[in-house]
């Protein structure tokens, strides 16, 4: 586990039918030597199909798989140099940690001492050095899923699939493996593919995420580009909540939009934006509440609710409830409130479609 | 070299020694008696594939050697679509017309008079089978499937592919030649040509249809009193099964283990032993009948002799199946809803016929059509106790072996069983898939089940007590009965039956096997030996393909093994003769159609328990294999089975006691160098020789109990290691892997 060749990974079309179900309509993407990119999205929307076809555990119906250059498409899993940790972790119950680890290596027909010591390097790296001995149910959820990486790695893929891999962690551990991966894919420069349908996690490690949706991509692009410039309303509800809400473009000028909804008028950053009818995405945190009989963007509270460092609402407009989070913690504002509604300069995305 | 390019050689060279290093046809002394090395490769018999074209003109086989050089000259090619597709043509135009050349060519020349007109006459006939043609027929079925694998199919897993090819053509000779030769039988007289004399005359003798006992006060023909004995035995053996299980789980009767006990006896008793037992007791020089004339002065009667003696018999043995089927049932019934019904102002007479029986009803049936199937397929009890009052799978038999001698009459009563049993099969799996109301999730169900009402817990007891205590006399008398000079008319203990059994003495300082039964005995062991372990490899392989993959055809390959079941065995015995007895394929009077049989009849046994415990291992942890760069034959050796380790002991142990205790189809299939104990033992008891046959029975019973003891032994060891390392995280508890296993 000392320097990694990585692999390019690519998709040209591919589509997979699942008898008349199609999972994958028609993917093309193209993933960068030594990144680790995040497919995202909510369950059945074809992430895990993905991943599968990249491990040749599924096979496409049409199109073509390229793993660092070599076209993979028909080839099984067991010959193609990618590895896999699994959601289970899938680690073989009869066998001890060392032999799990050494199970691949094996495999690949490397001598048995020479697997062994490999083995236990692996387990060092990932800060398991001597428990080699016992068996996977001896240990923690956290190190098993240690157990479960080294194992993928010490084989040295040239891409490392990880599928939900903190999802039988608990949340605490999530927060703090999910670094230990990143840290780890830094350090030795793999190239990673990560399946996800947690937002904040796929925000917290991935160079770029891909969203998909029904099986499409719905949109790709840094974490950055996809919480501030998301695509559609789907895009801008699933990274993060947000409120979309009909408005109207009325001017844009130097990367700044002026916008309208109701009677308020609102300075947004918009790169593209037409003059003429749209939809923003306003984050939760990014609507101020004013008690007021009448505004220019006029609301009626319907729901609160006390969370200690914030205050939930459900704000009653013309365009729809709202959904407002607000860091005012020493007032609440009781139901059948009216409120005036403002928007902070940060958190509001025009959609482009 | 790429893993593909080595398969294929391994495949190419196969092939290639089936036709140029090996005998091509059958050796008449056995191959591995290897005489045929004197003669190879120059005699007309010995010689293989490639010389007997030139040197003794058969040119048949010329074509399945060309479509072996195309497989060959695919090898040329590097990993491509042509090459794949070259390699399924040349694979699958080879089996096919090996095949044909097989059954075209006979003993004496074309056996089909068209293709005589078209080829003209052959100078020659050809012998059946053998090495040579076997290997080249592996290599073809090889290389269709990795043609296959390389174009993708099942993501070009080659193992698994090839398992599933060779499974469908082994299948394929095994099970439906067979049964499909039969039928063909039924409509050939003996030369073979094609004659419906003999099956319209046989469908419509009376002796089968006839409904006198209706109308004319004779008796019925055989078909009909078949039916209604299995009707009678499927009623006799559920209702007590069902009394054995609500005694077992809803009463406080103190002996339940031991009536759990009850349910290993049907595994291990030969067939017919029950109904020796009955004769020992009841038949006309029976203890009981002895008794009861002596006493009463009650003439020694024959009412033993015919149905009312089968009957008995088969309730005997088939209520311990239906007990093991019906206390999962009453288990699974959910004891919430006992309790909701309850809580409902119902008592619990009312619960126990408005909610408890309802929902046990799908697996009521169940065991009735369970023990249906059982009683159709019965032989040795028919054969024992029937006299004149024979049922069809008898009849089956003397009209081969009797001096009848009409093939196709037993064709067409084997074609009536079969219809019968596969009615009730099917009945069984399209009726009631599904219908289960067991249910035992994964909840936590908690709550216990009520005690039956008092009077139908009376009524239970009565039931069952006796027929315990009928059981255990029943059993008594086959282990006492081999001390016992002569029943009913000298009772002194003797040790003399097992003396002529059994006796050995040191001769020259070896043993000198004496005894009668050695011969059969040693034979029994060697072949239950051999194929135990083969039928649990094919049926738990086969149990991998049909949980783990998916192909296409997995729900026929799946039904078409099961149904292999459902075929009685004395339809297999007779379409095994008809089938195995001319070329191409001749194996009758081997030990391998013995195997063959055993493997085949009880894979699907092996089948179901590896379907359960597999069932119940998370699929993620093969593909955690597979992507470690295994291959799916490691993944299975390294991962799976030491994971199945409780089912394939199961399996084995009951394809080794199978082996031992089965007779229908047996009874067709040895010769004097291969004879089964069971078979010997009929014939014990055709002579009168009770004693010795009961002798050999029990010794049978015993060494069974013994080998099933160690085999549980170790299971149970296994399981405690395995729960004390393995708590919690991939394996779910033991129990229902127990349920498998059992």
């Amino acid at each position: 586990m000392t320097t990694h060749h990585t692999g390019s990974v690519v998709f040209t079309n591919v589509k997979k039918q699942f008898g008349t179900f199609t999972a994958i309509h028609d993917l093309s993407l193209d993933i960068e030597p030594g990144t680790l990119v995040t497919l995202l999205g909510p369950s059945g929307c074809g992430k895990t199909t993905t991943l599968r076809m990249l491990a040749g555990l599924e096979h496409p119906t049409a199109g073509r798989i390229l793993i660092g250059g070599k076209d993979v498409t028909m080839l099984p899993a067991n010959e193609r140099d990618v590895s896999m940790v699994f959601q289970s972790y899938a680690l073989f119950p009869h066998m001890s940690v060392l032999e799990n680890v050494a199970y691949g290596l094996e495999s690949s027909k490397m001598k048995k001492n020479e697997a062994r010591e490999r083995a236990e390097e692996g387990l060092k790296q990932v800060g398991l050095a001597g428990y080699g001995r016992r068996l996977p149910a001896e240990l923690s959820g956290g190190q098993q899923q240690r157990v479960a990486v080294a194992r993928a790695l010490v084989l040295e893929p040239q891409v490392l699939l990880l599928d939900e891999p903190l999802s039988n962690l608990d949340a605490r551990l999530r927060r703090r493996v999910r670094t230990e991966i990143r840290e780890l894919q830094q350090r030795l420069g793999f190239t990673a593919v990560y399946v996800t349908h947690d937002q904040e996690e796929a925000l917290a490690v991935s160079d770029k995420i891909i969203v998909m949706q029904d099986g499409l991509i719905a949109q790709q692009g840094s974490p950055r580009d996809l919480y501030e410039a998301p695509a559609s309303s789907f895009i801008a509800d699933f990274i993060g909540e947000a409120n979309v809400l009909p408005c109207e473009v009325l001017r844009s000028d130097g990367g700044q939009a002026i916008i309208r909804v109701g009677k308020l008028e609102h300075s947004v950053p918009g790169r593209s934006a037409r003059p003429g009818p749209a939809r923003i995405a306003v984050r939760p945190n990014a609507i101020t509440l004013e008690a007021a009989e009448s505004g220019a963007f006029p609301g009626s509270i319907r729901h609160a609710a006390y969370l200690g460092d914030h205050v939930e609402y459900e704000v009653e407009t013309e365009a729809g409830t709202l959904f407002v989070v607000d860091p005012a913690i020493d007032r609440t504002l009781p139901p059948a409130t009216n409120v005036s509604i403002g928007f902070h300069q940060r958190g509001i995305a025009i959609i482009n479609n | 070299m790429e893993r593909s390019d080595r398969r294929l050689n391994i495949a190419l060279g196969i092939g290639l020694a089936g036709l140029s290093l090996v005998p091509w046809y059958r050796i008449e002394s056995g191959f591995f008696g290897f005489d045929w090395l004197g003669n190879f490769p120059n005699g007309s018999n010995e010689a293989p594939a490639l010389l007997q074209i030139f040197a003794h003109g058969r040119w048949t086989l010329a074509v399945i050697a060309l479509l072996f050089a195309v497989g060959l000259c695919a090898r040329a090619f590097k990993v491509s679509s042509l090459r794949s597709n070259l390699l399924i043509a040349a694979g699958a135009a080879g089996i096919v017309f090996l095949v044909l050349q097989g059954l075209a060519v006979g003993f004496t020349g074309w056996t089909w008079t068209m293709t005589e007109a078209l080829f003209g006459p052959l100078a020659d006939g050809q012998p059946s089978m053998g090495a040579g043609a076997g290997l080249v027929a592996l290599s073809f079925v090889l290389m269709f499937s990795f043609g296959l694998a390389e174009r993708g199919v099942l993501r070009g897993d080659a193992f698994v592919v090839a398992s599933i090819a060779l499974l469908v053509f082994l299948v394929s000779i095994f099970v439906f030649y067979p049964v499909g030769s039969m039928f063909i039988g039924a409509f050939q007289s003996f030369d073979g040509s094609f004659d419906p004399s003999g099956f319209v005359r046989n469908i419509q003798d009376p002796s089968i249809w006839s409904l006198d006992c209706l109308v004319g006060g004779n008796r019925c023909g055989v078909a009909w009193r078949t039916l209604m004995l299995a009707i009678l035995s499927a009623f006799g053996s559920t209702l007590l099964g069902l009394c054995f299980a609500l005694v077992a789980t809803r009463t406080r009767f103190p002996f339940k283990k031991g009536l759990r006990l009850l349910t290993i006896l049907p595994i291990i008793t030969p067939p017919f032993v029950i109904g020796l037992a009955l004769i020992l007791l009841f038949g006309r020089a029976g203890v009981v009948t002895h008794q009861l004339s002596n006493l009463f002065g009650i003439e020694p009667g024959r009412w033993l002799y015919g149905l009312t003696g089968i009957w008995i018999a088969q309730v005997l043995s088939f209520t311990p199946i239906s007990f093991l089927v019906l206390i999962g049932v009453v288990e699974g019934v959910s004891p919430s809803m006992e309790e909701a019904s309850q809580t409902l102002r119902a008592d619990r007479w009312r619960t126990f016929w408005k909610v408890s029986l309802p929902l046990m009803k799908p697996g009521l049936a169940n065991a009735f059509l369970i023990g249906f199937i059982e009683s159709m397929a019965d032989f040795g009890n028919p054969l024992v106790l029937g006299g004149s009052h024979g049922v069809l799978s008898t009849e089956i038999f003397f009209a081969v072996v009797g001096s009848q001698n009409d093939p196709s009459r037993a064709a067409v009563l084997a074609i009536i069983l079969l219809f019968f049993t596969l009615s009730a099969f099917l009945a069984q799996r399209l009726w009631l898939a599904g219908k289960s109301f067991a249910t035992v999730t994964g909840k936590g169900d908690s709550g216990a089940h009520i005690a039956l009402p008092r009077s139908l817990s009376i009524g239970v007891h009565a039931i069952v007590i006796p027929w315990i205590l009928f059981t255990l006399v029943i059993y008594g008398m086959i282990l006492f009965g081999g001390f016992v000079r002569t029943w009913g008319l000298d009772n002194t203990l003797t040790f003399e039956h097992y003396q002529r059994a059994f006796s050995f003495s040191f001769e020259n300082g070896a043993i000198a096997w004496t005894g009668v039964a050695w011969n059969s005995f040693w034979t029994t062991i060697k072949i239950a030996l051999i194929s135990a372990p083969l039928t649990a490899a094919v049926g738990l392989l086969t149990a991998y393909l049909i949980v783990r993959q998916r192909f296409v055809g997995r729900n026929i390959f799946e039904f078409a093994l099961m149904m292999s079941f459902a075929i009685p065995g004395t339809v297999i015995g007779i379409s095994y003769i008809m089938a195995f007895n001319l070329p191409p394929l001749e194996m009758t009077g081997t030990a391998l159609i013995l195997i063959a049989c055993f493997v085949f009849r009880n894979m699907p046994v092996g089948v179901r328990g590896g379907v359960a415990a597999m069932s119940q291992l998370d699929k993620s942890l093969d593909e955690a294999s597979l992507t470690l760069r295994a291959t799916s034959f490691r993944t299975i050796r390294k991962v799976i089975l030491p994971l199945l380790r409780p089912a394939i002991v199961a399996a084995l142990v009951y394809s080794f006691v199978r082996a031992i205790t089965s007779i229908s189809a047996v009874i067709f299939l040895v010769s004097a160098e291969y004879n089964m104990a069971t078979s010997y033992i009929v014939g014990l008891v055709e002579n009168g020789e009770y004693g010795v046959a009961v002798a050999y029975s029990s010794m049978l019973i015993v060494v069974m109990i013994v080998i099933i003891t160690c085999f549980q032994l170790l299971v149970g060891e296994r399981r405690l290691r395995r729960e004390n390392r393995v708590a919690t995280a991939f394996i779910p508890s033991a129990a229902p892997q127990e349920k498998a296993a059992s």
